[in-house]
C-alpha cells in the first residue's frame, strides 16, 4: 500500500490535516462532507488523498446529507468518516441518532467554533460537548473522545475508528478551531505499527440472522454487511433482534435500548482514558479537557511552585463518563476547578460526579480565546 | 412477456415473517412493488448484490417486506444514504422506494443534488398528492384545490410535477404511469434497472384512506376513474395548448439518454489523481 503523506516519521502539520492523515492510516475509505470552517482542511486534505488510496471523497450538498452518506457508506463495508463545526453538526443530529440505533460504526468529527448559531467561524469554544453528548433525540448512548495536541487528534482518530468498529457505534471527535489550525510536530507511524480493530462479521448465518442480537454476550451484534448474500433489514424504528420493526411493545424497545446503552457503559474501562499530572497528593484538583488542558497543565506547574498542592486530570474521553472516579477524586481533595470554554458544560458532568463530595468550581471563558495559565491559577490562589 | 402468478413472485421475494403488510385495502403501494419484483425477475438480477433503501412514510416501508438487504433510513434522505453504499461498494445495484413527500418536500435537496450527481440508482416514487403515513397532510405534489388535512379549504400553492424536476435536473430515465398501468409501469422498470445513472418511475397511486377520503374518493375504483380523467398520455399532451394540460398530469416517457452515471465518473476522477499526482502513467 502506497500512501500519499510520508509515514514512519515525524510531520509538522495542522490538526485538521493530522485527522485526515489518522483516517487514511485507520483504513477509512469513504468521506462525505460539506465545507464549514474551522474543519474543511479536513475535507481538503481527504478529497486530495482519498482518490489515491482508492477511496471516496465527495462533496454533499449539505450535513444531513453527509451523515447519511457515511452511514450507507459502512452498511456497504467501508469505515466512513465526516467532519464538520457546530452549525453542521446540529444537522448531522438526526441521522446521528439512526447511526446510534441502527449500531452503526462511522467516525464524526466536531470542531468546535464559537457558538450559537453561525457565532465565531475562526474562533475556538468547547460548546459543543452537550450537543456532542445528548444532541440527538432519545434515550442513548455513543462514544466521545477530546484531544488536547496536534498529536493526539492523530491519536484519537485512529482510536476513533477502532472503537466505531469494535463497538458497532458512532463516535464523535470533538476537538476545536485552535487544534485545528495549530502546526505541530506530529509521529506518523507505518501502517505496522498502529494496531487496527476491524468490526465483528457474522460467523455464519445463524448469527447473520441476528443483526441486532446479542450472540456472543457482549452487547455488540456482528454486522451483515450488505450485499454479502444475509439480506438484512436496517430500520431506526424500535426492531427485534432479527431487525424486524416491532414499534409498540415496551419490552423489545426496552431490550434495544438497554443493550445500545449497556455496550458502551459497560465497557467503561476499556473505552475511557485520561491522563493525570501531580494528582497523587493533590489537594486541588483541576479537571479539564481538549485545548484548555494545556493551559491547565502549565497552571499546575506554576501552582506547584507556589506550594499549592494542585493536580490535573485531562479527560481524553468525555462520553461515556467516568462519575465513580470523580467521586473517588472529590473524596480526596478540597476542591475542583473547571476551566472550559462555555459557560459550563463539563461543569455541570464533574458536579454531579462529585456528589457533593468537593467544591466544584467553574472557570469559564467565551469568546474565542484559551484561558492562559495565570487566569487559572488566580482563580484557584484567588 | 410471460406473467408469472402473484403466488409466484410473493413466495420468491417477500419476508413471511413480516407479513401483513400495513397497507390499506385499495392503496397503490402494494401494485408498484409487485410490478418492481415481477421488473426483476424478468431480467433474472441477482436478489443478493440488490439493496433496497427507503425514507419514511407509507412507501418507505416496502424495503421491510421483501428478503434484499434493505435501509429503511430518515424522512427524506434515502438518496443521500444510497450515494454511500453506491459509491462505497459499486456491484451494489440500488432501488429507491420512496413517497412523494418523502422524495419532493422534505428530500427535496437530496433528490435533485443525486438527480444531478447522476447516482447509479433506480427511484420507484409513490405519488398519492398526500402524506400518508401522518394521516393526509398535502404532499408538494398536491394538484391546487385538492384537501388535506393542513389545507383543509383547498391546496392553494403550486404542485412539483416530479418528472419534470427529474428530467431537468439531468436524470437518464424519467417514466411516469398511474398504477393501473400495469404493462407499461413493468417494463419502465426494467428499462430503468437496465440503465446506467439515475433513473426513475413514478407512479400515481391510489391512497383512498388518507386522501381519497378528504376529496370525495373513498375506493381505489373511484380514484382510477378520476386517475383516467386527470392523465394524458404524453403524445396527446403534445398537441394539447397550455390551458387545455391545466389540471391535468402528463404520462409516458420523459426522458431516456445514457449519461455516464455516478460511479463511472468517480472511477475516471480516481485515474486523472493518480495521473496527477505521477502515480500511473
Ligand atoms: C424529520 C421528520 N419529520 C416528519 C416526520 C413525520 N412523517 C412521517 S411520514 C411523513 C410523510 C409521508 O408522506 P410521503 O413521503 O408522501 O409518503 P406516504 O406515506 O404518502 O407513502 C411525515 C411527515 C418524520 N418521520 N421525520
Ligand atoms: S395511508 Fe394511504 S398510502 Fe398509506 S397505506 Fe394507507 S392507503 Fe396506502
Amino acid at each position: 500500500m502506497r500512501y500519499p503523506f510520508p509515514v514512519g516519521r515525524s510531520d509538522f502539520i495542522q490538526g485538521d490535516e493530522a485527522i485526515a492523515r489518522a483516517a487514511i492510516l485507520a483504513g477509512c475509505r469513504f468521506y462525505a462532507g460539506y465545507p464549514i470552517t474551522p474543519a474543511s482542511e479536513i475535507f481538503e486534505a481527504m478529497a486530495l488523498y482519498m482518490p489515491l488510496v482508492d477511496g471516496v471523497s465527495i462533496q454533499m450538498e449539505d450535513e444531513l446529507a453527509s451523515m447519511a452518506a457515511i452511514i450507507g457508506a459502512s452498511w456497504a463495508g467501508a469505515k466512513a468518516m465526516t467532519a464538520t463545526s457546530g452549525p453542521g453538526f446540529s444537522l448531522m443530529q438526526e441521522n446521528l441518532g439512526y447511526a446510534v440505533m441502527t449500531e452503526t460504526p462511522v467516525v464524526v468529527v466536531d470542531v468546535q467554533r464559537g457558538g450559537p448559531s453561525t457565532g465565531q467561524p475562526t474562533l475556538a469554544a468547547q460548546g459543543d460537548i452537550m450537543q456532542a453528548i445528548w444532541g440527538t433525540h432519545g434515550d442513548h448512548s455513543l462514544i466521545v473522545l477530546s484531544p488536547s495536541t496536534v498529536q493526539e487528534a492523530f491519536d484519537l482518530t485512529i482510536r476513533a475508528f477502532n472503537l466505531a468498529e469494535k463497538y458497532r457505534t458512532p463516535v464523535v471527535l470533538l476537538t476545536d478551531a485552535e487544534i485545528a489550525h495549530m502546526r505541530e510536530r506530529v509521529y506518523i507511524p507505518r501502517p505496522e505499527e498502529i494496531e487496527l480493530i476491524e468490526r465483528k462479521l457474522p460467523r455464519n448465518e445463524e448469527e447473520a440472522r441476528l443483526p441486532f442480537g446479542d450472540p456472543h454476550g457482549d452487547g455488540v451484534p456482528p454486522m451483515p454487511i450488505f450485499g454479502r448474500g444475509y439480506r438484512t433489514y436496517v430500520t431506526g424504528l424500535t426492531h427485534d433482534e432479527y431487525g424486524h420493526p416491532k414499534t409498540v411493545d415496551a419490552e423489545v424497545h426496552e431490550r434495544l435500548i438497554r443493550r445500545i446503552i449497556g455496550k458502551i457503559e459497560n465497557n467503561k474501562a476499556d473505552i475511557i482514558t485520561y491522563d493525570s499530572y501531580e494528582l497523587d497528593d493533590a489537594e486541588i484538583a483541576i479537571i479539564s479537557t481538549g485545548i484548555v488542558s494545556r493551559s491547565a497543565i502549565r497552571a499546575v506547574k506554576i501552582l506547584r511552585e507556589r506550594g499549592v498542592k494542585a493536580g490535573l486530570l485531562k479527560l481524553n474521553t468525555i462520553w461515556p463518563f467516568d462519575f465513580d472516579m470523580i467521586e473517588e477524586l472529590a473524596e480526596r481533595v478540597r476542591k475542583i476547578y473547571v476551566p472550559e470554554m462555555n459557560l459550563g458544560q463539563l461543569y455541570h458532568l464533574v458536579r454531579e460526579g462529585a456528589n457533593g463530595k468537593a467544591e466544584v468550581e467553574l472557570i469559564a471563558k467565551i469568546g474565542g480565546e484559551v484561558h492562559t495559565p495565570m487566569e487559572i491559577v488566580e482563580r484557584v490562589v484567588g | 412477456m410471460y406473467l408469472k402468478s402473484a403466488y409466484d413472485i410473493r413466495e420468491k421475494y417477500l419476508r413471511k415473517d413480516m407479513l401483513p403488510t400495513i397497507f390499506c385495502p385499495g392503496c397503490g403501494i402494494g401494485s408498484a412493488l409487485q410490478y418492481t419484483l415481477r421488473a426483476i425477475d424478468d431480467l433474472g438480477l441477482n436478489q443478493d448484490e440488490i439493496v433496497w433503501v427507503s425514507g419514511i412514510g407509507c412507501s418507505s416501508r416496502v424495503p421491510g417486506f421483501v428478503n434484499f438487504d434493505g435501509l429503511h433510513t430518515t424522512h427524506g434522505r434515502a438518496l443521500a444514504f444510497a450515494t454511500g453504499m453506491k459509491l462505497a461498494n459499486p456491484n451494489l445495484k440500488i432501488i429507491a422506494f420512496m413517497g412523494d413527500g418523502d422524495a419532493a418536500a422534505i428530500g427535496g435537496n437530496h433528490f435533485i443534488h443525486a438527480i444531478r450527481r447522476n447516482l447509479d440508482v433506480t427511484v420507484i416514487l409513490i405519488n398519492n398528492f398526500t402524506y400518508g403515513m401522518t394521516g393526509g397532510q398535502v404532499a408538494p405534489t398536491a394538484l391546487k384545490g385538492l384537501k388535506g388535512t393542513t389545507a383543509p379549504y383547498g391546496q392553494f400553492e403550486n404542485p412539483f410535477d416530479i418528472a419534470d424536476l427529474a428530467v431537468s435536473a439531468g436524470a437518464n430515465y424519467v417514466a411516469r404511469w398511474s398504477v393501473f398501468n400495469y404493462l407499461q409501469g413493468i417494463n419502465s422498470i426494467k428499462k430503468a434497472l437496465q440503465k446506467e445513472g439515475f433513473t426513475l418511475v413514478e407512479f400515481l397511486s391510489p391512497c383512498p384512506v388518507s386522501f381519497g377520503r378528504r376529496n370525495r374518493m373513498k375506493t381505489a375504483p373511484e380514484l382510477l376513474r378520476w386517475y383516467q380523467k386527470i392523465t394524458v398520455p404524453l403524445a396527446k399532451a403534445k398537441k394539447m395548448k397550455p390551458e387545455e394540460l391545466e389540471g391535468k398530469i402528463v404520462i409516458g416517457e420523459f426522458a431516456d439518454r445514457d449519461r455516464p452515471g455516478l460511479v463511472r465518473e468517480y472511477e475516471a476522477y480516481k485515474k486523472r489523481a493518480k495521473k496527477m499526482m505521477g502515480w500511473e502513467e
